[in-house]
């Protein structure tokens, strides 16, 4: 265990290495810093001046290293719009995408382990087959077009007018299928409470919950049909294992075979899974925060990026290359832990 | 997609056509109702997108087309619609019907495009991977590895944006077919390296590999005429669901400011242009685009599945 760990972390140093020298680079050949902080008038020989005090004409492996030295002292710079450490804006918008990343997979969790068991248990049930149509539309509809989708219908509003409103049943069917739209679409509302430090939360008020609802739900809707499908596939593999039989043939209840029995095996790869989706759920805040305006990291860095604010944008992805390394890491030691055959030492099969 | 494994399948020269006939493949397809159906709507849709020249009514490049006066119309079924624009105009009065056409050739030009750079390269480091192994075979592992847990849509945005804010937009949306095929390329050959790596593993022991070795043939050619060729239906079923992702993430990466310019879109930039006019009642804009990108990519999805099941002889049991 205690090599394993070590491998790991060693693992986790020479990825962040990788993308610190990467992050450097960036930040090294893209833009002038001088440009950024001296007017137009300045003269050259001034402009080298201060080029030399900031270091800027040191050598490459020079500059990483100071750069790495302050990284890892948490500073990172300052940011060219907000005219304040990029760390500490980073961190002013870190609450906002946490809770929405909460918020979704608190949904993926909640539905794809119900529909995923129920329709292994019963694949050929009606039921499961409109599960199963449903996600596999669910994974071709893009994040951004789910959420767009979800603010025309819950934000904006329908108006059906495609029944014969002279008749009963047509009107009734017109209001039936025409939505209010009264859903906010927008920002993270006025209600925030805030709990310690920067973290203002949208989870204590009702207005709070009710502008988390619409953008946590697209966020989730990429991923539950993937986890369904997963859940499903790795059950129905399961139920045909030999220990499963076994179970049933001691005349266990069925109830206890499904979820004791069955369901901690196949939760084993689905943690895998879910680890490694962290990244691609972190790709998505972006197209999410897009859509709805949710002042969290994806938006930042989208801002970031159309300013050019190149501190904020190797800021970020310092960071998101933090979560993910630390998440990967977890998600293996929790691997290892649920599962014990597997060889933590050894190379994998 | 079928068709070209069919010929590839049915190779020897005579009675090609009997064999395709013959094949399992062709017995399943003609059972399969939904991938018929899946296979008519993506080759109309293929067909239609590269023949938009030719089906469009008007040409929505040539600015001298376009009316700024008869923007945001709604299409046919809704009062206020003008005959000339059956699906309704955009916000810069150009027929939605016309530039839908040319949006989705734009977005099927890069998602193929994406897909053949990511097989090219992906191909190549998994057959090298898994055959020559040892070094190689780590640090190509290593890198597919981080690419992968990083997310390619992650990759593909942050390569997007540097590349735009080193060269600038001008130049960015200048060559963004070439720039989106690079970044989505680069982004998604670790998943071709995967299964290919994995499938050669399966294959280098055994004996038709070791007959061409002690035949003294050299491992470039028994890498790719020997091995490669036993290689194939996984890549074939994984290219499907490539292309499907590959024309996703160019949506993405246009929805996000990223990829096609407004004045050549593609069906992303098309939504992300409507979804600025999606408040003002003109849902037509975003979701008409959006409408057809879902049923392009849900009937690759959905063809890919029956691929799937077709090639992969571990699910005739279940």
């Amino acid at each position: 265990m205690i090599a394993f760990l070590i491998k790991r972390l060693m693992h986790a140093i020479l990825v962040m290495f990788v993308i610190s020298v990467l992050a450097f680079a960036i930040q090294d050949n893209l833009g002038d810093p001088v440009q950024q902080m001296v007017g137009q008038s300045v003269p050259e020989s001034e402009r080298e001046e201060i080029r030399e005090r900031l270091g800027l004409n040191d050598p490459f492996l020079v500059q990483y290293a100071r750069f790495a030295r302050n990284a890892v002292q948490g500073d990172f710079g300052y940011s060219y719009f907000y005219r304040e450490p990029a760390l500490e804006v980073i961190a002013r918008h870190l609450p906002a995408t946490l809770e929405l990343v909460f918020a979704a997979t608190l949904i993926i969790v909640l539905f794809s382990v119900p529909i995923g068991v129920y329709s292994a248990i019963k694949p050929r049930s009606p039921i499961s087959r409109l599960f199963m149509g449903v996600s596999i539309i669910g994974i071709s509809i893009p994040v951004f077009l789910t959420a767009i989708v979800l603010i025309q219908i819950f934000a904006i509003g329908v108006t059906v007018t495609l029944f014969p409103e002279s008749t009963g049943w047509g009107a009734w069917l017109n209001a039936f299928f025409s939505t209010e739209g009264n859903m906010p679409s927008f920002g993270r509302g006025y209600d925030l409470v805030n709990v310690v430090g920067n973290w203002d939360t949208n989870l204590a008020t009702w207005n709070g919950l009710q502008h988390l609802v619409l953008p946590a739900v697209s966020l989730a809707s990429i991923m539950l049909p993937l986890f369904i499908r997963l859940i499903r596939a790795e059950m129905m593999e399961v139920l045909q294992s030999e220990y499963v039989k076994y179970a049933r043939a001691k005349g266990i209840s069925m109830r206890r075979v499904y979820f004791v029995h069955a369901l901690k095996n196949t939760m084993l790869p689905v943690i895998t899974v879910g680890g490694v989706q962290i990244g691609t759920m972190v790709a998505y805040t972006i197209l999410t925060e897009t859509v709805f305006q949710w002042p969290g990291m994806g938006l930042m860095f989208l801002d970031a990026i159309n300013r050019a604010d190149i501190p904020l944008i190797v800021t970020y992805l310092m960071i998101v290359g933090v979560i993910f390394v630390v998440t990967n890491t977890i998600v293996d030691l929790i691997y290892g832990l649920v599962n014990p055959t597997v060889k933590l030492t050894g190379k994998p099969a | 997609m079928s068709t070209t494994s069919n010929s590839s399948q049915a190779s020897a020269s005579p009675g090609r056509w009997e064999r395709v006939r013959d094949s399992y493949m062709w017995y399943s397809f003609k059972r399969d109702r939904t991938a018929q159906l899946c296979l008519a709507v993506f080759i109309c849709m293929v067909i239609a997108a590269f023949a938009s020249p030719l089906i469009a009514p008007t040409n929505p490049y040539d600015l001298a087309q376009i009316d700024i006066m008869s923007s945001e119309l709604p299409p046919f079924w809704i009062d206020g619609a003008d005959d000339r624009y059956a699906l309704g105009t955009d916000a810069q009065g150009r027929d939605l019907w016309s530039i839908v056409l040319y949006g989705t050739r734009v977005s099927l030009l890069i998602g193929f495009g994406a897909v053949i750079l990511q097989a090219l390269l992906g191909v190549t480091f998994g057959l090298m991977a898994g055959y020559l192994g040892g070094r190689v075979d780590t640090i190509l592992m290593r890198l597919a590895d981080i690419q992968l847990s990083f997310s390619t849509l992650m990759v593909a945005i942050v390569v997007g944006a540097l590349v735009k804010a080193t060269m600038g937009s001008a130049f960015y949306s200048q060559y963004a077919v070439m720039m989106l095929i690079l970044i989505i390329g680069l982004a998604e050959w670790p998943q071709y390296a995967r299964t290919v790596r994995a499938s050669v593993l399966a294959e280098k022991n055994k004996e038709y590999v070791d007959a061409a070795r002690v035949m003294g043939l050299r491992s470039k050619r028994i890498m790719f005429r020997h091995v490669l060729p036993n290689t194939m239906s996984p890549i074939f079923v994984i290219s499907t669901v490539q292309i499907a992702n590959a024309i996703i993430s160019e949506a993405a990466l246009s929805f996000l400011g990223l990829g096609m310019p407004e004045t050549h879109p593609s069906l992303g930039s098309l939504i992300k242009s409507g979804f600025d006019y999606i408040q003002s009642g003109s849902w037509w804009i975003t979701l008409i685009p959006g409408a057809v990108l879902v049923v392009l990519v849900l009937s690759i999805n959905l063809l890919g599945d029956w691929l799937r099941d077709v090639m992969n002889p571990r699910l005739y049991k279940g």
